[in-house]
């Protein structure tokens, strides 16, 4: 696999703040990644870095092999949706959609049409009279029309609500079959995004805790129910992390795929076995890292 | 449709597999495409193409240049004695587990089987 992005000891302090943390990852051509992560984990920072609109306090960064600073051969193939999109005054979605077509050399015109017609957009009316979610939107349809050779979207559906939120999966999955490219998407509704990413990367605290396959994450732990002397037996030795009790029967959330073994083990206990989503491993995983248990939970995470 | 904490071009594969068992994919006819399957399970195109890998491997489906996925010869036959051998595991195995925190015991079950399924086939009259 070639990488588009290669990013090594990214650092990024503002003033004591350390909001990036010696981050390295690398994201592969043609691949749809999840950027996931708390509220001030260092997600946008790393979209801008990586889109040159914000400088690294340190390290190494590098989009099809340069540097992205005012490097215009870089830039005119990446396209930034930011969350808080600013637009001139008085310019009305036509506005922004005829600039973004001058700017993006592969502007599928009918594909931003279309959309418009989905998500019902009053292409006149100036954009800051535009509903949040009608805003989104805007952003939205940029971001597929564009068929930017690298597009990142900022938790680009603020505002929108479920139909339009599936309009927008359901287009860029379909958009991304017949033009395949690398697209990073942050967000926090990790469920409704879980089966379009095909690879995660998880940002907590200014750091990457996880950067892996979505199919090898969503088997990585499990929950045990049961009686709490049996569940307790059953998990001793594995990595534990999050328990639960109610009366004698615990919840008990495992690192590690379950073997065979594992399971007939667990069914002559009597014990049950309840999967673990992408959105609840990742919010057991960050609310873990806060805790002084932090290192050793993170290491089995990567 | 889609199952947690399994993992996703697993279940997809699955899917392809049970219509092969249960007749409506015939051997020698086209399989659904990845983008098929991709845009009817709204799931990243690179995890259906997985699943369809996962098949071509075991002999499931292979692959006609220029036209697509077929369903190979024999495949249901495989795939009928693939599921028989994890029978036991996936389907008896919870079964006995359940019968023995009811006190239920092996005569009982047999007993239960045996009842549901004479009524199951009065109701359904004979199917071929």
């Amino acid at each position: 696999m070639t990488a588009v992005i290669e990013v090594s000891g990214l650092t990024k302090r503002y003033g004591d703040t350390l909001a990036l943390d010696d981050v390295s990852f690398s994201i592969e051509k043609d691949t749809i990644y999840g950027l996931l992560g708390r509220n001030g984990a260092g997600k946008t920072t790393i979209m801008s870095i990586l889109t040159a609109q914000n400088f690294a306090t340190s390290g190494s960064v590098r989009v099809f092999g340069e540097e992205p600073y005012e490097n215009a051969r870089v830039l005119s193939r990446l396209c930034f949706v930011r969350e808080s999109q600013k637009y001139p005054e008085d310019a009305s979605p036509l506005h922004a959609f005829r600039t973004a077509r001058l700017f993006f050399p592969n502007w599928d015109q009918e594909l931003a049409d279309r959309l418009v017609d989905e998500f019902q957009l009053p292409l006149k009316r100036p954009i800051k009279k535009l509903s949040r979610g009608q805003l989104s939107a805007v952003g939205v349809i940029i971001g597929l029309a564009a068929r930017a050779e690298i597009t990142f979207f900022d938790e680009p559906y603020l505002g929108l609500d479920a139909v339009a939120r599936q309009i927008f999966y359901d287009r860029l999955l379909e958009d991304y079959a017949e033009h395949p490219r690398t697209v990073i998407l942050s967000s926090h509704l990790i469920d409704e995004v879980s089966n379009l990413i095909e690879k995660v990367l998880v940002v907590d605290r200014g750091r990457i805790i996880m950067a892996e396959d979505t199919d090898a994450v969503r088997d990585r732990a499990a929950n045990i129910v049961g009686d709490t002397a049996a569940v307790d037996a059953f998990v001793a030795g594995r990595t534990v992390i999050h328990r639960e009790s109610l009366g004698r029967v615990s919840s008990v959330t495992v690192m590690g795929a379950l073997t065979d073994e594992d399971r007939r083990e667990l069914s002559a206990h009597g014990l049950d076995v309840t999967p673990v989503s992408l959105q609840q491993l990742i919010v057991r995983a960050t609310q873990n890292a806060t805790g002084s248990t932090a290192a050793s939970e993170e290491g089995s995470l990567r | 449709m889609v199952e947690e904490g399994k993992a996703l071009f697993l279940q997809i594969a699955e899917g392809v597999e049970d219509s092969i068992i249960d007749g409506t994919l015939p051997e020698e006819t086209q399989a659904p495409s990845t983008n098929e399957l991709a845009s009817f399970h709204r799931i990243n195109p690179a995890t259906a193409a997985k699943g369809i890998t996962m098949l071509v491997d075991k002999g499931v489906l292979y692959k006609r240049r220029g036209i697509g996925m077929f369903v190979a010869p024999g495949a249901r036959e495989l795939l009928l004695t693939e599921r028989r051998t994890a029978f036991a595991d996936r389907f008896v195995d919870p079964l006995l587990a359940e019968a023995r925190k009811l006190g239920l015991s092996p005569d009982d079950l047999v007993r239960i089987i045996t009842d549901r399924t004479t009524t199951s086939a009065t109701d359904e009259g004979s199917r071929p």
